[in-house]
């Protein structure tokens, strides 16, 4: 199980992408965090107090499940459904600039999802994305605007992330997995 | 206590009676995240998209019927309606035989509101679609109930050890059955109160406490729940008259302040004002009547959604 960012490691490239994001961004006034559940979601938290201790700006945070946009739902007549949890966005999302955050970027579809999902809440006036790892293997034409790490990886590998809210410490594993999809 | 259910082990929703706890949990939790989608501008999700759900309804209903076909749009599946007047029902042809028409249709799901207890439970035995009962006879109203336990976790947080009074006319009830099973399932305390001709049989033996009593059964309970009074229902002598029935189980702001101090007041709808209720208390700060309205349609969005992908 090789890990391919510790903590130090996860630490210092959120530092590096909100240090990026202000100086990408002229003016953080109409910025706005989407977090997509699971793990986007404490990324998405700790970006914003990130941009508030360089910046002094409190940037909105939501949170975003695309489960019901997923575009491999009601394919497979047998499977048991995804468990779907609540969306939480409690601001307009019409003319803001939303940096939506993944922990992992692979095949591009559930960006894809998100996407639809997030014109469903209003009319953007930009969309960029934040993903702590790029692990390649994209199946739609999608790219991340700010990346923690790229991570060279084949198939057969699985990419887990490791969040101190969620699973007590910070690290990304590859993990060899016979035949999985994630 | 068994782990979470991440899905439903029928295809069906034929009643609560046959729902294991963690699946009324997890139709309560997928809720909470339907609910969200009807506060959005645009309220609809592509989730059921090129599904098709026939809502064939042979008894009066408004606020069922358009909650499904509400709930049913939200998700984007393609509906159909079909109630007895103005269908080939009228013309006598039976339930199967409408059903196997419209099965040639190929739909993927069927909500069924039957005058005939069991009904739904036939219709799944000879169809391939996914059956949802919308209410059959006097056996059960599952997604009523569910939606009720959802209000009561919503204004309550909990129903562990809450004291529920269902009131009214009982022996006509599926609202009253499927509430009980759900409630008492659940952990929740469910008295019955009703007058001792509307009061069904073995109704102790499902774990409730049986009340002719109206005032005893109000007494210090978290939730009451008034129950309409099914005068299409009663073939024969239960009520001497609506003015008595109105004095001895009306519930009135009298009667609510026996109840624990911040109760909330239920009734599944359409309600006879003066005659199980009345109107300062349907309208007072006690009721959540319109909140049930509301959240029927995030508990139908989601038994439809988890009944899509329930295993064969």
């Amino acid at each position: 199980m090789p890990i391919v960012m510790d903590a130090d490691r996860v630490s210092r490239s959120l530092a590096r992408i909100a240090h990026e994001i202000l100086e990408r961004n002229k003016g953080v006034d109409d910025l706005a965090f989407i977090g997509i559940r699971t793990r986007g979601v404490p990324i998405a938290e700790r970006l914003a107090v990130h941009i508030k201790q360089i910046a002094g700006v409190d940037v909105p945070t939501g949170a975003l499940d695309i489960t019901l946009y997923r575009d491999d739902l009601m394919r497979h007549a047998v499977a048991p459904q995804p468990v779907v949890r609540r969306t939480e966005i409690p601001f307009s999302l019409d003319g803001r600039h939303i940096l939506l955050v993944d922990d992992v970027l692979y095949t591009g579809r559930t960006i894809r999802a998100a996407l639809d999902a997030l014109i469903d809440f209003g009319r953007p006036s930009a969309i960029q994305l934040i993903v702590l790892v790029d692990r390649g293997h994209r199946e739609l034409p999608i790219r991340a605007d700010y990346v923690g790490k790229n991570v060279p990886t084949s198939r057969q590998e699985s990419v887990q992330v490791r969040l101190q809210e969620l699973d007590g410490r910070d690290e990304v594993a590859v993990d060899v997995v016979e035949g999985a999809e994630p | 206590m068994s782990p979470a259910a991440t899905s439903l082990r029928s295809r069906h929703l034929l009643g609560i009676a046959s729902l294991e706890p963690d699946e009324i949990q997890l139709v309560l939790d997928t809720a909470l995240a339907m609910k969200e989608i009807g506060t959005r501008a645009i309220k609809k999700v592509p989730t059921l998209r090129g599904r098709t759900v026939v809502n064939l309804f042979f008894e009066a209903s408004t606020r069922t019927r358009l909650s499904f076909e509400l709930a049913e749009k939200r998700l984007s599946a393609d509906t159909l309606g079909v109630t007895t007047t103005g269908s080939s029902v009228t013309k006598g042809e039976t339930l199967v035989d409408t059903a196997r028409t419209l099965e040639a249709m190929a739909p993927d799901v069927i909500v069924l509101r039957h005058e005939a207890s069991g009904a739904p439970h036939h219709l799944a035995r000879v169809c391939k679609a996914s059956i949802v009962n919308a209410g059959d006879g006097m056996h059960e109203h599952p997604t009523q109930a569910l939606l009720d336990a959802f209000t009561m976790v919503e204004r309550k947080g909990r129903l562990q050890g809450l004291r529920v009074s269902i009131i009214g006319d009982l022996v006509h009830s599926r609202v009253l059955r499927s509430n009980v099973l759900l409630l008492t399932k659940m952990g929740a305390h469910v008295t019955a109160a009703g007058p001792a001709t509307l009061l069904p049989l073995g109704l102790d033996r499902l774990g409730v406490r049986v009340e002719t009593s109206m005032d005893a059964a109000v007494d210090s309970a978290d939730v009451v729940m008034m129950l309409r009074v099914q005068h299409e229902r009663m073939r024969g002598l239960f009520l001497p008259s609506v003015r008595e029935y109105f004095t001895w189980y009306g519930l009135t702001p009298e009667r609510m302040a026996r109840a624990a101090p911040d109760a909330i007041v239920m009734h599944p709808g359409p309600m006879n004002r003066g005659v199980e209720i009345d109107s300062v208390v349907a309208d007072g700060p006690w009721s959540v009547i319109l909140d049930q309205v509301a959240n029927g349609v995030a508990v139908r969005m989601a038994v439809l959604y988890l009944l899509a992908g329930g295993e064969e």
